[in-house]
């Protein structure tokens, strides 16, 4: 895809990692690395554990065994909203908006963790992205179509200044289109805004083809891994995720 | 929809469910209008009054029957979703362009009030009880409203003011302004320790520590009979003074009271309207100082933690402290209503922070509908002003109230003002820029 930045750093290790739910072993020795300015997806089927990797990743829940660092730090035992605060965003799982409050109040909610300096020159950069959240800045969230909706969680995320973007499934129950769009921004955000993007997706086809590299989540371990366009190839991968896909 | 595709009433369901209705009065009624205790020589005897059975069944039958047809025959059906409230929604919307209105006149009305020629005594007293409750209404509504935490046990602050300021008078000889302040602070300090431990739970488990909580404090206060005087309570609390001026008939030696020193001749009614402006200025400081936060980021972290709390941790929001500071800062406002509720009294024991207390506090906030601040002083006049002025209706006041309840979950679930108000309206393409101000 684009050209990558030389020579790769990396910016989140994630090595050995164990978590549970309970009892439930739900990732089994994860190993992965995200390397500065890269756009990296998670792809999988339901339940092999691409969501809990992400969350992980944001302290809840927090790993039984192993570790993940961050830019050199340990986070593994940090608590979610210090994660937060050192340059990691995250759009969950089902968009997570404020519904009772207006486009506008959710967009102030991202930015509670930095300097409200910055808050006009963010604002006008995620609306520029987004200009439909202009549009509906003095409407309330709840009002919003399910695509509108993923877009203000991804402007939200944005508005902490993160380095990192953790997106869960970013295309989940939306239209093609709107799918499409939503890719193109994120690829903007990736190049232009410099954010290294982690996608946990269930669209593999548009994900792979979006990202640098690709991991494929088995059953809590990962079975495969590559640049995006490789993964594509592969017959394997076309046989479990893209038949009858796309 | 027109009105010529509505199927006609299905009146065997219609009269099926009244007669299901009025049975289950029957079964109540039997047993609560139906049987009656009465003293006869040589112990107690059994009265009937069955003609009060018969009225209850029947006007339930009949009202059951009413409530049915006029849900059938109303266009549309009623229907609600959680996020297109639209008729009720827009009917508060509507009350909130008038509150902006309504708001000043009532404060305005709440200051002259003591003035007006029929304000008697009697009105003063249910004023400032009315205010005392609104005043906790607005504390609660802190936590319930804003904060999304249902704390059931909220009686239990106001408690620990009254005897913060009852035992420091007492022991320390402090006087009302400086309890005051303390007695806020004592309970906002009891807020946080019972926060600490409790806020890791959510929704229906923090109800029922809370309500576990405010039995605690209780059970302390009467048990504890060397320190807070037991179930005997605590009397002779000193009355506030004006800014070091008593209000007392005969003048001390060598200073004035405040009679002398405005010269006025002494008057009972001095002291009693003092008390409801000192209620209305502590009243009005929490109303502002929630409006206020509501603009700040704890205000707005607040209500986004009342919506989705793991989005808020997503966000950077530290839960544990956002949710503290909502429970403190209730619990301190609950604290001051408490002194105030101490020395107006002149006396207090347990027997005033029972659980049935806080039930009132939440019906009047949940009555309100939630984070509303004009709500909360519409229910607490209904709520609180309603049972005084019901009063005449005697051993029917209580079924008066319930009746009312019911009505207003039956018309309005979401309670009286659901609606909430931006806390700030950017400039639409055709407006200059303007900061929107809320008052409800």
């Amino acid at each position: 895809m684009s050209h990558m930045p030389n020579p790769p750093t990396t910016m989140l290790s994630i090595s050995g990692v164990h978590t549970y739910y309970g009892n439930i072993e739900a990732l089994k020795g994860i190993d992965v690395e995200i390397n500065h300015g890269e756009i990296v997806t998670l792809i999988g089927a339901n339940g092999a554990g691409k969501t809990t990797l992400l969350m992980t990743v944001c302290g809840t829940p927090q790993a039984a065994r192993g570790h993940i660092t961050f830019e050199g730090k340990d986070i593994t035992r940090m608590p979610t909203h210090e994660i937060v605060t050192k340059g990691i965003a995250q759009s969950p799982e089902g968009r997570r908006i404020f519904p009772g409050m207006t486009v506008f109040e959710n967009i102030q909610m991202g930015a509670m963790s930095c300097d409200p300096e910055y808050f006009d020159q963010d604002y006008t950069r995620v609306t520029e992205l987004f200009p439909i959240l202009k549009e509906r800045q003095n409407q309330r969230a709840g009002t919003l179509s399910g695509g509108e909706q993923q877009m203000l969680a991804i402007g939200r995320a944005m508005m902490s200044r993160p380095r990192l973007l953790l997106l869960d499934e970013p295309s989940l129950g939306l239209a093609p289109l709107i799918v499409k769009q939503i890719f193109e921004v994120i690829a903007e955000i990736n190049q232009t805004d410099n954010v290294t993007v982690m996608l946990v997706e269930q669209n593999a086809y548009h994900a792979l083809r979006l990202a640098h590299r690709g991991y494929v989540l088995v059953n809590g371990k990962i079975a495969m891994s590559g640049p995006g366009s490789e993964l594509l190839e592969r017959p394997e991968i076309r046989a479990a995720y893209l038949e009858g896909g796309r | 929809m027109t009105k010529a595709t509505r199927p006609p009433l299905n009146w065997l369901a219609l009269l099926k469910e009244s007669g299901v209705a009025a049975f289950v009065a029957l079964g109540l009624s039997i047993v609560m209008f139906g049987l009656r205790t009465v003293d006869q020589q040589g112990g107690l005897g059994l009265q009937t009054r069955w003609s009060w059975v018969v009225l209850a069944v029947v006007s339930v039958f009949i009202g059951r029957l009413v409530l049915a047809i006029y849900r059938e025959t109303r266009q549309p059906p009623h229907t609600y979703s959680g996020t297109q409230d639209s008729e009720q929604n827009r009917l508060a919307e509507c009350v909130q362009k008038i509150s902006k209105v309504v708001a000043p006149l009532l404060i305005i009305f709440a200051i002259v009030l003591p003035f007006l020629p029929f304000s008697s005594r009697y009105i003063i007293d249910v004023a400032t009880l009315v205010l005392t409750y609104i005043m906790l209404g607005w504390g609660l509504n802190i936590v319930v409203g804003l904060a999304g935490l249902l704390d059931l046990g909220y009686v239990a602050f106001y408690a620990v003011g009254a005897y913060s300021y009852a035992l420091l008078a007492y022991y320390f000889d402090f006087s009302f302004w400086i309890c005051l302040p303390l007695a806020g602070i004592f309970a906002a300090t009891f807020g946080i320790i019972l926060g600490f431990p409790v806020l890791r739970l959510r929704g229906d488990y923090l109800a029922i520590v809370t309500l576990g909580f405010g039995e605690i404090i209780r059970v302390v206060l009467i048990n504890w009979y060397t320190f807070t005087g037991g179930p005997d309570g605590l009397s002779s609390i000193p009355r506030p003074s004006f800014f070091g001026l008593p209000f007392s008939r005969r003048v001390p030696e060598d200073s004035e009271t405040f009679h002398t020193f405005f010269s006025l001749d002494y008057s009972s009614m001095h002291r009693i309207i003092f008390l409801y402006f000192l209620i209305l200025a502590l009243a009005l400081i929490t109303n502002f100082f929630t409006l206020r936060m509501r603009k700040l980021p704890l205000g707005r972290a607040w209500e986004a933690l009342r919506e989705d709390e793991t989005a808020c941790r997503s966000l950077g929001i530290n839960p544990t402290n956002t949710k503290l500071s909502a429970f403190a800062i209730g619990a301190g406002f609950a604290g001051f209503a408490g002194s105030f509720f101490a020395t107006r009294q002149g006396f207090i024991s347990p027997e005033s922070f029972t659980f049935i207390e806080s039930a009132v506090i939440l019906a009047i906030v949940v009555l309100g509908g939630m984070g509303s601040q004009l709500g909360v002083v519409i229910a607490s006049i209904l709520l609180i002003g309603g049972t005084e002025l019901f009063r005449g209706l005697e051993e029917f006041r209580m079924v008066t109230f319930g009746g009312l309840m019911v009505a207003v979950m039956v018309w309005k679930p979401r309670g009286l003002l659901a609606h909430r108000d931006p806390t700030l309206r950017l400039h639409a393409p055709d407006h200059t820029p303007e900061s929107h101000k809320s008052n409800t």
